[in-house]
C-alpha cells in the first residue's frame, strides 16, 4: 500500500501502546529537574549570591541558552530510544509479520517509520523544550537574571532543539534497523550516550588530535546543531564547534547511514 | 464477494544452509474448497506458507496467488488473509487497536474492526490488552486479522491450536462457510484428525517433499477393509491366517489383516479352534495412512544406513528443522517409524516380495497399494489399480534418488 497508509498505520502503532507517554513523562520530569537545578546553581554563581563562591562568574547573558539546552544535552537519549524501539519492538513481538503482510513492499513500511520517527521526535522536542524553558526561566527570573525569552536568537535555538530531537529519533530508528535485538539495542544506546561519548568528548577537550574526531561524534554534532550545551560549560572546547547546520547534517548522516545499512540487511531478511 | 484465487506452488525450494526445508514443492490449491496442508512438525509447512506470503524468499521456484506473487498484489489484505502464529501481537496493545494498526496499513475502513471482532466472538474483550489473552483468544484474534480485508484467500497456520473443542467446532463451521462462498481456504496442521472433518482436499508433505495431493476421499479409499485381531495363542492365529492365504501384519496389539472383514477372520479362527482375545474393524484409518505416507519418507534415510533415526546425519529429516514447533509429535513419529515392531510390520506386509526393505521403505505409496496384490506388482500398476492416488514426484524419481545416497 502507499506511503500514506503505511504512515497512518505507524502512527496508530506508536500511540496505541504506553511506551511513548512513559518515555515522554520521564523526559519531561528529568529535563525539568535538571533545568531547575542547573539554573539555580548557575544563576547563584553568576550573581555571586552563593556564599563562599570562588568559581569564575559566568557572564549573565550566557546562562539562558545553557539552561534551556539541557533539554537536548541531557534529554537526547529519549528520542533516540523511542526511535530504536519503533523497530526492535517489532522484532521482539514478531509484529513484522503482520506489518509486511499488510504492506508487502517493505521499503514503504520503513519510509512510514521515518515519517513517524521525525514526528514523534519533534513532539518529544516540544515536550523537552517546554520542560526545560518553563522551570529554567522561572529560576532565572527569581534570581534576577534575564531570561532572554524576548530575543529571536533564543527562539531560533529552541527551534533547533526541536529539530535536533526529530533527528535523534531518526538516528534511533536507524540503530534499531541495524541492531534488531531490543535488549542489545537499548544497552548499546545507553552505554554509548551515557558513557562512551561523554568520555570521548572530554578526552577531546584535553588531547590534541582527538578533537577533530570528537566533534563529529553524534552527541557533539547534536550540540553543535543546537549551538549550546551544558557540556561546553563543564569542559570548554579547545577548538571551534561545528556550524549549527553542519552539526545537523552530521546527525542526519548518521541516521541515513544506519537506515541504508538496515534497509539492505535486516529489512530484506526472511521474517519468521 | 471477493473471488477465491488459485494458489500455486511451483518447484518451490528453500534451503537454510545445508538444510533443505522445502524441496521442490509443486501443488495447486483450488478455490471453493478447504484444503488441508498436512505434515509432521518440521516438515516445511510454515516455511512454504511464509514463502507464499512473501515473508521468506524462496531459494528456487515460486509461489503465486492467482498467478501473482504476494508482493505484486495490489491490495494484499483484500486479496489474502493470513494468520501465521498465535504470538504476533504486541502484548500492551488492545485487540481492537491491533486490528486498527493493520486496517490502516491495508486501507481497510476502521469500522471493519468491530465487525471482525464480532465474527470471531471477541466483541466483549476487544478493548482488553492482548497480553492477557489466552491462546484460544489469540487464535481468534489472528483469524480476525486474516478476515480484516474480507479476502478471497485465507491462509491459516495451525488455526485450531489452543482452541477448546467448542472453538474447534466453531472454526470448522466458519471455514466451511468461507469455502462455501467460493473462497480459497488453506489450513495447515500436523494432525490429520484435527482437520479430517473440515477439509475437502489434502496436501501432505514430509521432510519438505509433497507425498500426497488429492481429495480426502482418495486417502480414505486406501484404508478400507482392515481387521485387527489378537489371540492369547498368537502363533496359532498366525498359522490359521497364513493357512487361509491372507495377508497380515504384526502389530503390538495384534495382527492387522488387510481387506478382510472381521466376520471372515473370526470364521477362520473359529474353524482353526483359535480363541480370540480381540476382533475389531479398524476405524477410519486415515491417521494410519497419513503416518504411513509421512513415515515412508521419514524412515527412508536409515534404509541404507543404521536403523536408528537420530544417528543419521546425511538427511535433513525432522530434527534440524528451523521452524520451532511442538517437538513431541515429531519424536514419537520418527521413533515409531523405526521401532522393531514396525519394521516387522513392513516386512510382514511385503512377505511375498523377496526384498521388503528397498521396496517398502523408499516408496511410501507403493507399499500400501501392494497389499491387495499378492503378485509382485509394479509401481505403475499399483497406482493405476487404486486409481486415485496422485503421487507427485512419481514412482521413478524417488527410489533412484535414494539409491544415489
Amino acid at each position: 500500500m502507499s506511503l500514506a497508509t503505511a504512515t497512518r498505520s505507524e502512527l496508530t502503532k506508536q500511540f496505541t501502546t504506553s511506551i511513548w507517554w512513559i518515555l515522554a513523562l520521564v523526559l519531561a520530569v528529568y529535563v525539568a529537574f535538571v533545568a531547575a537545578g542547573f539554573g539555580w546553581a548557575l544563576a547563584a554563581v553568576a550573581t555571586g549570591s552563593l556564599p563562599g563562591s570562588t568559581g569564575p562568574a559566568l557572564p549573565v547573558d550566557t546562562l539562558p541558552p545553557v539552561i534551556y539546552s539541557v533539554a537536548t544535552s541531557f534529554g537526547y537519549v529519549f528520542p533516540l530510544l523511542i526511535g530504536t524501539l519503533m523497530v526492535t519492538s517489532e522484532f521482539r513481538h514478531k509484529t513484522l509479520t503482520p506489518s509486511f503482510l499488510a504492506t508487502p513492499r517493505r521499503g514503504t513500511v520503513l519510509a512510514g517509520k521515518v515519517v513517524v520517527a521525525l514526528a514523534v521526535g519533534a513532539l518529544y522536542g516540544v515536550i523537552g523544550t517546554i520542560a526545560a524553558v518553563g522551570p529554567g526561566a522561572l529560576v532565572l527570573a527569581a534570581s534576577d537574571v534575564p531570561t532572554l525569552l524576548g530575543e529571536s536568537d533564543t527562539w531560533a535555538m529552541l527551534a533547533r532543539m526541536v529539530l535536533s530531537f526529530a533527528l535523534w529519533a531518526l538516528v534511533g530508528l536507524g540503530v534499531g534497523t541495524v541492531v534488531r535485538n531490543q535488549v542489545v539495542a537499548i544497552v548499546l544506546v545507553l552505554a554509548f550516550t551515557q558513557f562512551i561519548e561523554p568520555i570521548a568528548r572530554v578526552a577531546g577537550a584535553f588531547v590534541e588530535g582527538v578533537e577533530p574526531i570528537a566533534r563529529l561524534l553524534p552527541g557533539a554534532a547534536g550540540d553543535a546543531l543546537v549551538g549550546s550545551s551544558a557540556l561546553s560549560v563543564a569542559a570548554a572546547s579547545a577548538s571551534e564547534p561545528l556550524e549549527w547546520w553542519v552539526g545537523g547534517l552530521v546527525l542526519l548522516g548518521y541516521a541515513v547511514v544506519f537506515l541504508v545499512i538496515g534497509q539492505f540487511t535486516t529489512w530484506r531478511r526472511d521474517v519468521d | 464477494m471477493p473471488d477465491g484465487q488459485v494458489l500455486e506452488f511451483s518447484g518451490l525450494v528453500k534451503r537454510f544452509g545445508p538444510v533443505t526445508a522445502v524441496d521442490r514443492l509443486t501443488a495447486r490449491v483450488e478455490p471453493g474448497l478447504v484444503t488441508g496442508f498436512l505434515g509432521p512438525n518440521g516438515a516445511g509447512k510454515t516455511t512454504s506458507l511464509r514463502m507464499l506470503l512473501g515473508l521468506v524468499r524462496p531459494t528456487e521456484g515460486s509461489a503465486t496467488i492467482g498467478g501473482r506473487t504476494y508482493d505484486k498484489l495490489d491490495r494484499p489484505l483484500q486479496s489474502v488473509g493470513a494468520a501465521l502464529e498465535a504470538s504476533s501481537f504486541h502484548p500492551g496493545r488492545t485487540a481492537a487497536n491491533h486490528l486498527k494498526v493493520y486496517a490502516d496499513a491495508g486501507g481497510v475502513p476502521r469500522a471493519r474492526v468491530d465487525e471482525v471482532l464480532g465474527l470471531v466472538g471477541l466483541s466483549d474483550v476487544g478493548g482488553r490488552k492482548v497480553g492477557g489473552y489466552s491462546l484460544g483468544m489469540r487464535q481468534r484474534l489472528g483469524l480476525a486479522s486474516a478476515l480484516l480485508g474480507d479476502p478471497g484467500v485465507l491462509v491459516l497456520d495451525e488455526p485450531t491450536n489452543g482452541l477448546d473443542p467448542e472453538g474447534i467446532r466453531w472454526m470448522r463451521g466458519l471455514l466451511r462457510t468461507l469455502a462455501g462462498e467460493g473462497r480459497t481456504v488453506l489450513i495447515s496442521s500436523h494432525l490429520l484428525a484435527e482437520v479430517q472433518q473440515t477439509v475437502d482436499a489434502l496436501l501432505i508433505i514430509a521432510s519438505g517433499k509433497l507425498v500426497f495431493q488429492g481429495g480426502i476421499e482418495d486417502l480414505a479409499e486406501r484404508s478400507e477393509h482392515a481387521t485387527i485381531v489378537d489371540a492369547p495363542d498368537r502363533a496359532a492365529l498366525i498359522a490359521a491366517i497364513e493357512a487361509a492365504g491372507l495377508e497380515y501384519a504384526v502389530l503390538r496389539n495384534g495382527l492387522t489383516v488387510h481387506r478382510v472383514e472381521p466376520v471372515e477372520v473370526g470364521a477362520i479362527a473359529g474353524a482353526a479352534g483359535v480363541v480370540l482375545s480381540s476382533l475389531q474393524r479398524r476405524g477410519a484409518g486415515l491417521e494410519e495412512i497419513f503416518l504411513d505416507l509421512v513415515n515412508g519418507v521419514v524412515v527412508a534415510p536409515p534404509a541404507d544406513a543404521a536403523p536408528t533415526p537420530p544417528a543419521v546425519g546425511s538427511e535433513p529429516a525432522p530434527e534440524p528443522e528451523p521452524v520451532p514447533e511442538n517437538e513431541p509429535v515429531v519424536e514419537t513419529e520418527s521413533v515409531e517409524g523405526t521401532t522393531p515392531s514396525d519394521a516387522s510390520t513392513s516386512s510382514a506386509t511385503d512377505s511375498p516380495a523377496p526384498e521388503p526393505e528397498p521396496e517398502q521403505v523408499p516408496e511410501p505409496v507403493e507399499g500400501p497399494s501392494d497389499r491387495p496384490e499378492p503378485a509382485p506388482s509394479t509401481a505403475a500398476f499399483a497406482v493405476a489399480a487404486t486409481g486415485v492416488i496422485d503421487v507427485v514426484p512419481p514412482a521413478g524419481s524417488d527410489p533412484a534418488e535414494e539409491e544415489q545416497r
